[in-house]
């Protein structure tokens, strides 16, 4: 138990101070040093907590991606029955209750109409896995009802896609690190430290920026348009802005459903003003293709009105003097110039494909959490100090070795964290010191029992190998059971509280290892240099 | 040079003949702890009850306008809010409860938040705004079942780690003495009403963690009795281990309580829930692993022949070999 060959010694020295060498980076930087450039320098990185700046949950809207989807396929499903040969006829198509149904007018083309829907439910794959299941009722109505996975895919898909949209766009606000995860089915976690205005963040992010192009009704009744009630083929959308100009003093505005476009195509979008009341504008550049849908539209409708709908909401809705050829056009709307500079980061990112809401958020300023750290290490040098005091008045020797074995304790502590890039959070801070108090347990219950079997008569030696020895199992039945907490802790937990979990589970190795292995080494060298006779424990 | 010594040797208090009255009024105190917590309730925080709490400094004014304040949020039609001095007397914490009719949608907390912090910097222009958060209704559930699995699985797993290395009594006794402490720290906080958030729950863990530390240790040298001193009736040999080992349960919790103590003055202002519950949880530990974990061992039934092996069938014919052969 207490012979330390000399290999023995020099692994635990190594390992020990290798590790609490990670350490330093890290402390240089508390204390404002300049640590060395030509060292490597891993550094424990602060939680938002600790270093200030936004944790943001966002939730997409599964419903949403079901309902666009039927709605894609309704069109789909008319475009490929209107081109077949002969052509299906179809009438009384509705998409509520998450399926789409149809009936056909001619009931003995059911197989017919089959075959061409077919193609469009399976999936894009190569498992044959079929996204939607085909029904046909009484003869001549189809139901096609959309498959779990199918709609598990369109749902991870649309998310890939939203994370994309929400890097791109907070790369265009301009900030540094930040940390975007896709979290679970529907959610995307964004961390960005050290934010202004966390506010700008969470509009550019809950801005879905679906744009789109309609033409107004005007043989539409005002008033029945007042009261909700769209004629045929229109849709009834309200005014962003019911104070606009264009608006009149009714919130809503009747557009015909179909015939726009969309405002997806855009290769460039940036605020400008407007030359003749230099309004703030956005100014949209189309690719070659949406430039060609533009052109058509304003070609074909010369002195009609049409809506810019941005979101389901009109923003205006400017007569088209003359066709608009170049490819570019101009947004109009109640803007200030910061929600003219947002929506065109908004459409330059590209539309998200599904409504994301913020469901949590935690942000701390960057004074709040330097103000953390300072009254942390505060209460951790007190606390330490006290620790070892009462070590050190009870154990005598043995509690200056406790004592050395906290440093590298905390040290080793701070160095694997650094290594393993771990994050330091204000509840991990809270780790640290209960670690503290515990981490001398160890030795408390090794020194007790050396006492113990002393008081009994054995020899010195002998008390100090069997203190040791007796007292493993229960430090190794305790530190098993704080582990389990402590697992338990960083799998339930989130965010702050995982770096609590962190910091007392890697507190747990290092303490067995620095107040156990280590103290014991230096005890053992004790003993055999100054060959006590009796135990001062 | 004297070393301290917070507990004197050869103590020989007679811990267990109490055990019964002790019993019962920990069965109280745990009973009214639940009722507690089923009549009063805890006082969720953000965390659990959804809704968003504002930390801000009002940098002009020496003492925060709380009075003004209350008014300011209230008008908004969201509830009253919980205002509470958080360091300095500039510096406030507001906190609104999500009503219950914005549970189901999942954008309204953010939506309310955005108004109450539009609300207070418009009124007050000196205000800075230290830290937000907000929680949505559907977040704040999950928050809740997560953190009841959490402690229902640490519970269990610690139980059946003590089960297998010692004996089920043992484990029983575990399981008892940690619902005890989860109880009555949960108790705690319903009585004062202090706010319960995801930090408590680390704590709670903390403590099924650290205050079974001092459990093991009485119930390693119970076990090291138990072998050694077979013939002893059940009732001493207890006290004759919690007494051994009593130096050790004080000095342990000592430790930890001096450590965390500052925290809890000189600490951050944040952290002060947390380090609150786990100074409790100490106390209530040390305390139920003498008078909890020990005596219930009474109840379940162990006895030295709990760790001697049976004597197996060759072990008996040798032993009788023996015998005859020694016998003339």
């Amino acid at each position: 138990m207490l012979e330390f060959p000399t290999w023995k010694k020099l692994w635990f020295w190594g390992l020990t101070l290798v590790i609490a060498v990670a350490a330093l980076p890290s402390l240089f930087n508390v204390a404002g040093l300049p640590w060395p450039r030509a060292l490597p320098d891993p550094e424990v990185s602060l939680g938002l907590d600790l270093a200030g700046g936004s944790h943001i949950l966002l939730e997409a809207n599964e419903k949403q991606v079901a309902q666009q989807r039927l709605e894609n396929m309704e069109e789909s499903v008319r475009a490929r029955l209107k081109l077949a040969d002969p052509r299906i006829r179809i009438g009384d198509i509705s998409s509520a209750n998450g399926r789409l149904s149809f009936m056909l007018k001619d009931p003995s083309q059911v197989d017919a109409a089959r075959d061409e829907i077919l193609p469009l439910t399976t999936g894009a794959g190569l498992t044959g896995q079929r996204d939607w299941d085909i029904r046909v009722e009484d003869g001549s109505r189809f139901v096609l009802t959309p498959t779990r996975e199918g709609l598990d895919q369109a749902v991870s898909n649309a998310m890939d896609s939203a994370i994309e949209v929400v890097r791109k766009r907070i790369d265009a606000l301009g900030t540094r690190e930040p940390t975007i995860i896709r979290q679970g089915e529907n959610r995307i976690v964004v961390q960005v430290p050290g934010l202004d205005d966390p506010q700008a963040l969470k509009n550019l992010l809950g801005q879905t920026a679906k744009l789109e192009f309609k033409l107004v009704d005007e043989s539409a009744t005002p008033s029945d348009v007042a009261q909700g009630i769209a004629p045929p083929g229109d849709e009834i959308v309200p005014w962003a802005d019911p104070n606009s100009p264009g608006a009149g003093g009714v919130p809503v505005i009747a557009v015909k459903r179909l015939g726009g476009i969309k405002g997806d195509q855009l290769t460039d979008a940036k605020q400008s003003f407007d030359s003749r009341n230099n309004s703030p504008v956005v100014s949209i550049t189309f690719d070659q293709t949406g430039g060609a849908k533009f052109a058509k539209l304003t070609s074909e409708n010369v002195n009609k009105r049409f809506a810019i709908i941005l979101d389901d909401k009109v923003l205006s809705a400017p007569q088209i003097n003359e066709p608009i050829l170049g490819g570019s056009a101009q947004i109009s709307g109640s803007f200030s110039v910061q929600s003219a500079t947002q929506l065109a980061i908004a459409l330059r990112s590209g539309a998200l494909p599904v409504d994301l809401t913020v469901v949590e958020e935690r942000t701390v300023g960057p004074d709040l959490g330097a103000d953390s750290i300072r009254k942390g290490l505060i209460a951790m040098g007190v606390g330490s100090g006290l620790v070892v005091l009462l070590m050190i008045a009870t154990y005598g020797r043995f509690g200056i070795y406790a004592t050395v074995a906290l440093v590298f304790n905390l040290l080793m502590i701070l160095g694997i964290m650094a290594v393993m890039g771990t994050t330091l959070t204000l509840p991990g801070i809270a780790g640290f010191v209960l670690t503290i108090g515990a981490a001398v347990d160890a030795n408390v219950l090794i020194y007790e029992r050396m006492r113990e079997e002393r008081k009994k008569g054995r020899r010195v030696i002998a008390s100090v190998e069997n203190g040791y020895k007796e007292a493993s199992r229960a430090i190794y039945d305790a530190n098993i059971t704080n582990f389990i907490a402590g697992v338990l802790l960083f799998a339930f937990g989130s965010g702050p509280v995982r770096g609590f979990a962190v910091v007392l589970i890697i507190g747990l190795f290092t303490s067995v290892f620095t107040g156990v292995m280590l103290t014991r080494m230096w005890v053992a060298n004790w003993l055999r240099k100054a060959r006590p006779t009796e135990l001062n424990v | 040079m004297r070393l301290l010594k917070l507990v004197p040797d050869d103590t020989n208090i007679k811990f267990l003949r109490w055990r019964v009255p002790f019993y019962l009024v920990s069965m109280i105190l745990i009973a009214a702890s639940w009722g507690l917590v089923l009549t009063q309730g805890l006082n969720y925080g953000v965390d659990f009850a959804g809704g968003q709490e504002i930390e801000a400094t009002f940098t002009k004014q020496a003492e925060a306008p709380v009075a003004a304040l209350r008014k300011q949020v209230s008008a908004l039609g969201y509830g009253d809010p919980v205002i509470q001095r958080f360091g300095a007397p500039n510096e406030v914490s507001i906190r609104t409860k999500l009503p219950e009719s914005a549970e189901g949608n999942p954008g309204a907390a953010e939506a309310i938040s955005k108004k109450i912090i539009a609300a207070i910097r418009a009124n007050n222009p000196d205000v800075r705004i230290e830290s937000v958060s907000t929680v949505s209704g559907k977040v704040s559930g999950e928050f809740r079942q997560t953190a009841i699995y959490a402690l229902g699985a640490a519970m269990l797993a610690i139980s059946i780690y003590i089960w297998v290395r010692f004996e089920w009594q043992f484990g029983v006794g575990a399981l008892f003495a940690l619902f005890h402490d989860v109880s009555l720290t949960l108790g705690m906080f319903a009585l004062f009403q202090l706010e319960f958030s995801l930090q408590i729950i680390a704590a709670i863990l903390a403590i099924i963690g650290y205050s079974l530390n001092d459990t093991i240790v009485v119930y390693d040298r119970i076990r090291e009795d138990l072998k050694k001193y077979r013939r002893m009736p059940l009732p001493e040999l207890l006290d004759m281990s919690v007494n051994e080992t009593l130096a050790r349960t004080v000095m342990t919790s000592a430790t930890l309580l001096v450590a965390l103590i500052p925290l809890l003055f000189f600490g951050p202002e944040s952290l002060f829930g947390l380090t609150a519950a786990i100074v409790l949880g100490i106390f209530v530990g040390t305390y139920s692993s003498i008078y909890m974990a020990a005596p219930i061992l009474i109840w379940l039934g162990v006895s030295g022949d709990s760790f001697v092996p049976t004597e197996s069938a060759v072990d008996r014919q040798e032993r009788l070999a023996r015998e005859r052969s020694a016998k003339p």
